[in-house]
């Protein structure tokens, strides 16, 4: 009878007492957090790099529509990479691709989730440099520059203030998609938040800190974007 | 100066110009006219190589433009272009504008280049505008500042594609100013226009171009107070 009443009158702060600070268990969350960042930081510079690539394949698409061949493996990859679930991508590159290698789990996942972004990232690019009216392309052509040093000094700069919005959004869906890699045995954030719920026998403050994690970063990434991006925006337009 | 010998050009299965020659000499201010769709704007491309021409030859002096060993950059630093919807950059001042291509292609330096675009800048009455970006601008400056950027270059012959029909009627005036002053300073001119006063007064010859062809050519006090063709009658009567 007294322990019945016992636990039921466990209060919600001894509850998040034991989720998170009972054996230093605020450790392990940052341990987690740790992961998460690093797939998150890596594969989004891997992705921005294949990214970049994969948009100027698939704008060497000639005027008349035709394919060349970089557009053509270009498309292929943007359309496999999006026509698949994420975590299938990571679970073929850990358990076949990369089953033999000597990578750790988490180069594994920095490479699968880079591979991932990069065909989103490309199509952000290529969307923003052909939203850059094409008059830019023909002014700069017509005084004699080349293409490419049209592009250099015209159409890239502008095409950043396009680019600029969505790739903080890819940045953040990036962040949320890592949550999978628990899959292939890698103790990020939400891995954590998970295995200290099975503990203590009581998820729900575990998954709470971490979804509170997960927000207060998000949410200071998308002030210091913003910040970016007005930044941007003044000194075009003053 | 400028040669066109049977110029075609297709998009697609629509043909645009079906067989244009004509030869521009130095100092010539040509005013091509006709109703929308009628080729003028692509034949004025053609020029530059901006569209391909699907046959034919355009020389440019010594030069055959479309040819297959042709540097086309160095051809178009000679032919300056003026666009309908200007076409400034948008992410450069004014002054940057203008001295971009001379500089980047080292045909001036910095200092050079500064020099000359504010002493342009100075012909159009925009020299305070230098550190201004184009979004600041009205229609009229920037077209005016377009034209500027294009003399930079020190071109031999300017192409003008409706420098005038995206501007609100009241800046129509200052464009066609300094367009007028251009030509008193015997630049070679092409211009694709609708401004019948402005053909009436500077051109050398004025064209109509309709289908794709040149269906009359002849000098302004002719081409308007005789026009031969039964489609430049019909045309002139609209327009007049």
């Amino acid at each position: 009878m007294t322990a019945t009443i016992l636990l039921a009158s466990t209060s919600l702060s001894e509850r998040f007492y034991n989720a998170f600070i009972e054996a230093d268990r605020w450790k392990l969350y940052l341990d987690g957090l740790v992961v998460t960042l690093e797939i998150t930081l890596f594969a989004a510079i891997l992705g921005v790099l294949i990214g970049l690539v994969i948009a100027f394949m698939q704008l060497s698409r000639r005027k008349n529509g035709k394919h060349s061949i970089f557009s053509l493996l270009a498309t292929i990859y943007v359309d496999v990479i999006r026509g698949t679930p994420s975590v299938l991508q990571l679970m073929i590159m850990y358990f076949v691709i990369f089953s033999a290698s000597p990578f750790s789990g988490t180069v594994i996942a920095i490479i699968s989730f880079g591979v991932n972004s990069g065909a989103y990232v490309s199509e952000i690019i290529r969307a923003g440099i052909l939203a850059v009216d094409s008059g830019q392309m023909e002014a700069g052509r017509s005084l004699g520059l080349t293409r490419a040093t049209t592009m250099r000094k015209i159409v890239i700069p502008q095409a950043v203030k396009n680019i600029l919005p969505p790739l903080g959004n890819e940045f953040i869906v990036l962040m949320k998609e890592t949550a999978i890699v628990g899959y292939v045995a890698l103790q990020d954030l939400t891995r954590v938040a998970n295995l200290i719920g099975s503990r203590t026998y009581d998820a729900f403050p575990p998954l709470i800190i971490a979804a509170v994690v997960y927000f207060i970063i998000i949410k200071i990434l998308t002030i210091l974007l913003g910040k970016l991006e007005r930044r941007l925006r003044k000194s075009d337009n003053r | 100066m400028i040669t066109v010998k049977d110029l075609h050009k297709s998009f697609g299965d629509l043909q645009v110009l079906k067989g244009i020659n004509y030869e521009v000499d130095k100092g010539q201010k040509i005013v091509i006219v006709g109703p929308s769709g009628s080729g003028k704007s692509t034949f004025l491309r053609c020029l530059n190589l901006l569209e391909i021409p699907t046959s034919g030859e355009v020389w440019f002096e010594d030069v055959q433009v479309n040819g297959k060993k042709t540097d086309i950059n160095k051809v178009r630093r000679n032919m300056g272009m003026v666009f309908q919807h200007f076409n400034l950059f948008n992410n450069l001042s004014i002054i940057d504008n203008i001295t971009l291509a001379p500089v980047t292609l080292k045909l001036q330096s910095k200092e050079e280049a500064k020099e000359n675009a504010l002493a342009l800048l100075r012909r159009v009455n925009l020299e305070e505008k230098a550190d201004a970006y184009p979004a600041q601008l009205s229609g009229g400056q920037k077209q005016r500042i377009a034209i500027v950027r294009s003399l930079a270059m020190q071109p031999k012959v300017m192409l003008f594609d409706e420098p005038t029909s995206a501007l609100d009627p009241e800046m129509v005036g200052e464009v066609l100013d300094v367009m007028k002053e251009l030509a008193e300073s015997g630049m070679t001119m092409i211009v694709v226009t609708h401004e019948m006063g402005f053909a009436r007064e500077v051109a050398s010859k004025v064209l109509f171009m309709d289908e794709g062809l040149i269906l009359e050519e002849n000098t302004p006090e002719q081409f308007f107070a005789k026009p031969e063709n039964p489609r430049l009658q019909d045309f002139l009567s609209k327009v007049l």
